[in-house]
C-alpha cells in the first residue's frame, strides 16, 4: 500500500528507534513480560508499521464494503443505514413463560428473536422421554409438538420478526413447526425470515448434541438447505457456527479455521444434490464467538469474510457476489464469563460486543452477567440488551464502515489469521474432509488440547482472569437473585403433552409416520412428509424416534 | 505393589443431557496426569449407567458433572443407585453450574463436596487424595 522508496526509509526509521529510543527508554522501564501473545498464541509485536503491511494490496485484499472480498463489511454503508440486528437468545420453562420473555425483549428493543430450546428437545425426546426427566424446560424451551411453537409464537407475527433457531439434529421438524405457524397466522412462506442452525457437523466434535451419525445427520442439514432455496427463500437455513468450537475450548485460528471447513463441507454436499451453487450460497450464514482478546477478534472476522468469498469464489467458481458474502451472527464469549464477581461479567460482555460491532457482524447476542450462575434473569438480560444500545446509540462507532480498516496491527493480524486458516483448511483437506477429521479425532483432539492448555495457563497465573486468578474476594457480590425453574413447569409440560396425544386424529398421525418411515432411507427430501406430520400434531419425539430407527443413533467418539 | 502405592481409581460421568464436556475432560485429564486411574463415562449417562460403570470399574472414586439443571433429580437418584449396589465407601463429588442453595440438599443426598466454576484442578487433585476412603 506504500512506495518502496517510503517504505524503505519508514524501515531505516524504525531501526533507528529500536536501537536507540527503545533501549534508552526499556533500561530503567522494563516490559510487563518477555513475549506477548494473542490468546491464540499469535505474538505481538511491540509496534506495527507500514513495513507489516507492505504486502497487503487494498484493491485486493481490503475493497469496499459490499464488494469482494467484503473484509470492510457486507454492506454498502454497514451500519449507517441500520445496526445490527439485536438478538438476544432466549428460551426456559414454557412456551407461555419464553413467548412473554421474547415480548419483553421486543418491547425493550430487540430487533431479532432467537430461541433456546432445552436439552430434550435439542435431543428430539419428548418432555416426557425417560430421558428428559429432570431437563424439561431448564437451560431452554421445552417444545415437544406444534401446539407449544403455537404457543411460543402467539401473538408474534412472523411477517414482521426473523427468528433464529439453536437447533441441529431435529432442524427439519422445528423448521416445520414455524413454518406451520407461519401458515396458521396466514404468512406466505417466502415471507418467513430467520436462521435454524442446522449445522450438524460441528456437533460431532464440539456442542456433541448429536443424535444421529454423521452421514445421515448431513443428508439432514442438506434437506433443510434444499428445502429452503426452493420454498423459504428468505430463510438461512444453516448458520455456520464456530461459537461451539470456541466455547469447547479451541482458540481463535482453530474456530476460523474449522467453522469454514465445515462451510465448505455443506457447499460440497449441497452441490451433490444437484443444486447449482449460486442457487443456494447466497443464504449461508455463519455464527462466530467474541472471546477477549480484542484486536484477534476483530481480525477475525474479517479474516473470516475475506476467505469465505475467496473459497467461493475460487474453489466453487461462484459467480453471483453475494455467494462469496459471509453474514454472521455473533455470541459474546459464555466461556469468559466467571461466576465469581459476576458484575464484571458485564464489563467483560461489553468489550466482546464492541469488538464484534467493529468486525462488522450483521447479528448480535450479548451475554448476560448472572450466566456462569444461572439463565438470565429479566433484569441481567435488559443489561446485556442495554449493552448493545449502548455501543449502538453512544460510542459513535457505527458512523463509519469499519473503522479499523487500515491500522497496521489489524490488518497485519488479519492477515496473519486467513494465513493461518489456511494451513488448517489444507491438512483437513489432505485428510479426506471434514467427516474424515470427525472419524480421527483430529477436531476433538485439537479442541481439547487448547482447552486444557488454556486452563493451565490460568492455573499457573500465565493468564490473568480478573476475580478469579486475581483481584479475588471473600464474598462475591451477586446483584439479584437467580433465575429457577420452578417444578411446575414439568408438569404443566407433560399435561399439554398428554392434551395433545388425546385430541388429535390417532389415524392420521400413524399414517404420516409410516410415510416418514417408508421416505426416509430413499433419497427423498423429508421436509415436506415432517410437515405433514406435524400438522397431524405428531411429536418431536415421534417423528425422531421413526428417523432413529431408520438411521440409528451415533455413539460419542471419546477424545479426552 | 502395596496398597499404599495402589493407584487411585476415578470414574467422571456426564449425567443429564447437556453436553457441556470441556470441565469433565479437564478435570478428567487433571487427574490422570496426577497420577490417578481415570475413566470417562462420555456424555449423556443415565444414573443407572453411571452406578454401573462405577461398579463394573471397580472405582474409588466418582466425579459428577451437569450443567443443564436437572441436578437436584438426577444425583439423589445416583447415590441411590450407588447405595442399592453397595458402594457406600466411594466417594462422590460434583461440578458444574450448581447454585449455592441447592448444595445442603445434595450433600444430606450423599455428594460429598461441590465444586464450582472456576474451582482449579490443583484444588480437585488434593481434594481427591485427602478424601478417597482408603
Amino acid at each position: 500500500m506504500f512506495d518502496r522508496r517510503k517504505l524503505a526509509e519508514i524501515k531505516k526509521q524504525r531501526k533507528k528507534w529500536e536501537k536507540t529510543t527503545v533501549p534508552n527508554w526499556l533500561r530503567r522501564h522494563p516490559e510487563r513480560r518477555k513475549n506477548f501473545e494473542t490468546v491464540s498464541g499469535i505474538p505481538v509485536k511491540r509496534l506495527y508499521t507500514p513495513e507489516d503491511i507492505e504486502n497487503t494490496d487494498y484493491s485486493k485484499d481490503l475493497g469496499f464494503p459490499g464488494e469482494l472480498p467484503f473484509t470492510r463489511g457486507v454492506h454498502a454503508t454497514m451500519y449507517r443505514g441500520r445496526f445490527w440486528t439485536m438478538r438476544m437468545f432466549s428460551g426456559f420453562g414454557t412456551a407461555e413463560q419464553t413467548n412473554q420473555r421474547f415480548k419483553y425483549l421486543l418491547k425493550e428493543g430487540e430487533t431479532g428473536l432467537s430461541v433456546a430450546f432445552d436439552y430434550p428437545t435439542i435431543m428430539g425426546y419428548d418432555s416426557d422421554h425417560a430421558m428428559s426427566l429432570g431437563e424439561v424446560g431448564q437451560c431452554g424451551v421445552a417444545v415437544s409438538h406444534l401446539r407449544d411453537m403455537e404457543i411460543l409464537f402467539d401473538g408474534i407475527p412472523l411477517d414482521r420478526v426473523s427468528t433464529s433457531m439453536t437447533i441441529n439434529g431435529p432442524s427439519p421438524m422445528l423448521l416445520g413447526m414455524y413454518i406451520c405457524v407461519g401458515d396458521k397466522q396466514g404468512v406466505p412462506r417466502e415471507k418467513l425470515a430467520g436462521t435454524t442452525q442446522n449445522d450438524n457437523l460441528k456437533e460431532f466434535f464440539a456442542q456433541k448434541l448429536c443424535i444421529f451419525p454423521p452421514k445421515p445427520s448431513l443428508k439432514l442439514s442438506t434437506d433443510v438447505i434444499e428445502y429452503c432455496a426452493r420454498h423459504v427463500p428468505n430463510w438461512n437455513p444453516v448458520s455456520i457456527s464456530g461459537y461451539h468450537i470456541r466455547e469447547a475450548g479451541s482458540n481463535a485460528v482453530q474456530e476460523l479455521a474449522f467453522t469454514l471447513a465445515d462451510g465448505i463441507a455443506y457447499v460440497e454436499s449441497t452441490l451433490e444434490r444437484g443444486l447449482k451453487v449460486d442457487e443456494f450460497a447466497n443464504r449461508l450464514s455463519f455464527f462466530f464467538a467474541c472471546h477477549n482478546n480484542f484486536f484477534e477478534e476483530i481480525a477475525k472476522f474479517r479474516a473470516a469474510r475475506r476467505l469465505w468469498a475467496r473459497i467461493m469464489r475460487d474453489r466453487f467458481k461462484a459467480k453471483n457476489p453475494r455467494s462469496m458474502w459471509m453474514r454472521m451472527h455473533v455470541q459474546t464469549s459464555g466461556c469468559t464469563l466467571t461466576a465469581q464477581q459476576p458484575a464484571n461479567n458485564a464489563i467483560r460482555t461489553a468489550f466482546q460486543a464492541l469488538a464484534a460491532v467493529l468486525g462488522g457482524t450483521q447479528s448480535l447476542h450479548t451475554n448476560s452477567f448472572d450466566e456462569a450462575l444461572c439463565l438470565p434473569t429479566e433484569e441481567a438480560v435488559t443489561v446485556a440488551l442495554r449493552t448493545q444500545q449502548l455501543i449502538a446509540h453512544e460510542s459513535g462507532v457505527a458512523d463509519t464502515i469499519d473503522p479499523l480498516g487500515g491500522s497496521y496491527y489489524v490488518e497485519a493480524l488479519t492477515s496473519e489469521m486467513e494465513e493461518r486458516a489456511i494451513g488448517y483448511i489444507d491438512k483437513i483437506d489432505s485428510m479426506g474432509g471434514v467427516a474424515a477429521g470427525i472419524e480421527k479425532g483430529f477436531f476433538q483432539k485439537e479442541i481439547a488440547d487448547s482447552a486444557y492448555n488454556y486452563q493451565k495457563e490460568v492455573e499457573r497465573h500465565e493468564r490473568t482472569v480478573v476475580g478469579l486468578n486475581d483481584y479475588t474476594v471473600e464474598k462475591d457480590w451477586i446483584p439479584m437473585d437467580l433465575l429457577r425453574i420452578p417444578p411446575h413447569v414439568e408438569k404443566e409440560q407433560l399435561a399439554r403433552l398428554e392434551r395433545v396425544r388425546q385430541g388429535r386424529n390417532r389415524q392420521k398421525v400413524k399414517q404420516s409416520l409410516d410415510k416418514l418411515f417408508a421416505e426416509a432411507d430413499k433419497n427423498k427430501n423429508l421436509m415436506p412428509s415432517i410437515i405433514e406430520a406435524l400438522k397431524a400434531y405428531a411429536t418431536l419425539g415421534e417423528i425422531t424416534e421413526v428417523l432413529r430407527s431408520v438411521y440409528g443413533e451415533y455413539r460419542e467418539l471419546i477424545v479426552i | 505393589m502395596s496398597k499404599k502405592e495402589k493407584k487411585i481409581r476415578v470414574l467422571i460421568a456426564k449425567p443429564g443431557l447437556d453436553s457441556h464436556d470441556r470441565g469433565a475432560k479437564i478435570v478428567a485429564r487433571a487427574l490422570r496426569d496426577a497420577g490417578m486411574e481415570v475413566i470417562y463415562t462420555g456424555l449423556r449417562q443415565t444414573p443407572e449407567q453411571i452406578a454401573e460403570t462405577a461398579l463394573q470399574e471397580d472405582v474409588d472414586v466418582i466425579g459428577l458433572s451437569i450443567l443443564s439443571g436437572a441436578h437436584p433429580t438426577l444425583f439423589p437418584r445416583i447415590m441411590q443407585l450407588l447405595k442399592k449396589k453397595g458402594m457406600t465407601d466411594v466417594m462422590v463429588f460434583a461440578g458444574g453450574i450448581i447454585p449455592e442453595e441447592d448444595i445442603p440438599a445434595l450433600k444430606k443426598a450423599g455428594i460429598k463436596e461441590v465444586f464450582g466454576p472456576g474451582t482449579p484442578t490443583s484444588t480437585l487433585i488434593e481434594y481427591v487424595r485427602n478424601n478417597v476412603s482408603k
